[in-house]
């Protein structure tokens, strides 16, 4: 039974976007500032930190998670996705992304992150997703700047063209 | 806002989770999902010197059907018992009521023990345990019993859990052919409730289950009232709650919603009484 003490740092290691990466944190350190500040992976926003505004939601074993209500350590061993694991190369955003950027989903992208893997892990588990459960998913999130019409129409968007998509070839990355 | 230093202990079994919780006493706080406790860390409102973690125990992972009760383990998290293929037939008011805990992405980790270990009064777990005369199944190294979940919650945020106690399972009774109603009024839907109501609709009457308002889900039974001695009942009922002015809400909005809603919720409850 392992057991961290408070006084030190331990190792932590997981995968994350699929490769296997490892810090060190004390006991008390999230995940959120695990993955922006040993890790240097500063896609991940934080908000409120206590769980309300969603921006540093993060996918844990395949479900959505708030990365500010989850230690660092509980996620050993685990598979953490993250934004930065969205866009199937660099220069080439997700059907996703791409889908935000066509219906201006975003102003300052603060809340932007957390909303695209909350909808990447929906929209995997959904493929035909209608506008009131997406409404009902983007209500774990804030978003101050786009009043959310235009993130619903983007994830509708994203879901018809993914589904259209996976008919002619297997798509990895929503 | 980040937690104050603690210990944590990952425990892959319940004896070793129980012995840390011996060893500890108050000291010690579990940890399953997080979605309660880690806000109350980051805030420091809750300051353990060791934090336990029982995600790793496979065995608290399960949700067994026993006929006449369906016992939920510490490691089931709201979003599997919503998934759980008996649940609209065994447990109908939770299935009403679990989509309005929280969000898709807080029910995805919280576990349903941990919210009647949290027990918020605006929680609509603890209310719905209340409602179907739950039990909390308590564990320590030294013993094991079974409290009602009426004796386990005695106030806000406070239980009848000892210090090295944890909440094993928690067992919601099953009754074919009675009616459930829910609903509840928050400000952004998987906010904390305003006020919630439950209702149940049996052969003899009728009970309304209310969280949100008092510092603990209350509930009442009566017969089958109709008419004006039903808004009675719910009035009186509703001032018994004593409700305060907050933040939120006023008091008397929150009475209001009492009569308003609990009325609702009967007559849903009524209709599906087979």
């Amino acid at each position: 039974m392992p057991r961290l003490s408070a006084a030190q740092r331990h190792p932590v290691r997981f995968r994350l976007n699929g490769e296997a990466v490892e810090g060190i944190a004390e006991p008390r350190m999230l995940l959120a500032d695990f993955i922006r500040h040993e890790l240097g992976r500063t896609g991940t926003h934080v908000g409120c930190e206590h769980g309300v505004c969603g921006a540093c939601t993060v996918s844990i074993d395949g479900v959505m998670a708030r990365s500010c209500l989850t230690l660092a350590a509980q996620v050993e061993g685990c598979d953490v996705r993250t934004v930065e694991g969205l866009a199937p190369e660099p220069g080439r955003l997700s059907v996703l992304q791409a889908a935000f950027r066509r219906h201006h989903a975003l102003q300052c992208g603060f809340c932007t992150a957390g909303i695209l893997m909350s909808l990447d892990v929906y929209l995997r588990a959904h493929p035909a997703p209608t506008e009131p459960e997406i409404r009902e998913l983007l209500s774990g999130h804030l978003c101050r700047c786009t009043g959310y019409a235009p993130i619903v129409r983007a994830a509708i968007d994203a879901a018809a063209e993914l589904v259209s998509s996976t008919r002619q070839e297997d798509v990895r990355h929503v | 806002m980040k937690p104050a230093p603690f210990d944590y202990v990952r425990a892959e079994t319940l004896d070793e989770a129980l012995a840390v919780l011996a060893a500890e006493g108050s000291d010690a706080r579990v940890i399953a999902g997080g979605q309660s406790l880690m806000p109350m860390l980051n805030m420091r409102l809750a300051r353990p010197k060791v934090l336990v973690d029982v995600m790793r125990i496979g065995s608290l992972d399960r949700v067994d059907d026993g006929g006449d009760r369906i016992v939920v383990g510490a490691g089931v998290r709201q979003a599997a018992l919503l998934a759980w293929a008996g649940l609209a037939a065994k447990l109908p008011l939770i299935a009403l009521a679990l989509p309005w805990t929280g969000h898709v992405q807080t029910r995805s980790r919280g576990t349903i023990c941990g919210s009647v270990a949290h027990a918020d009064p605006s929680a609509e777990v603890p209310l719905c345990l209340i409602a179907l005369d739950g039990e909390v199944h308590l564990r320590s190294a030294r013993r094991r019993r079974v409290l009602p979940a009426g004796d386990y919650i005695t106030g806000m945020m406070s239980t009848a859990r000892g210090d090295d106690e944890l909440i094993e399972a928690v067992a919601f009774r099953v009754r074919p052919g009675r009616g459930y109603g829910f609903r509840e009024v928050a400000r952004r839907h998987g906010d904390f409730a305003i006020a919630a109501c439950a209702a149940v609709a049996h052969a003899d009457g009728i009970r309304l289950a209310v969280a949100g308002v008092a510092d603990r889900p209350e509930l009442r039974d009566w017969p089958d009232l109709e008419g004006d001695a039903l808004d009675d009942a719910l009035n009186a009922f509703a001032y018994d709650l004593d409700a305060r002015d907050d933040i939120h809400a006023t008091a008397r909005y929150r009475r209001d919603l009492v009569r308003q809603i609990g009325r609702d919720v009967i007559d849903e409850a009524r209709r599906c009484r087979v």
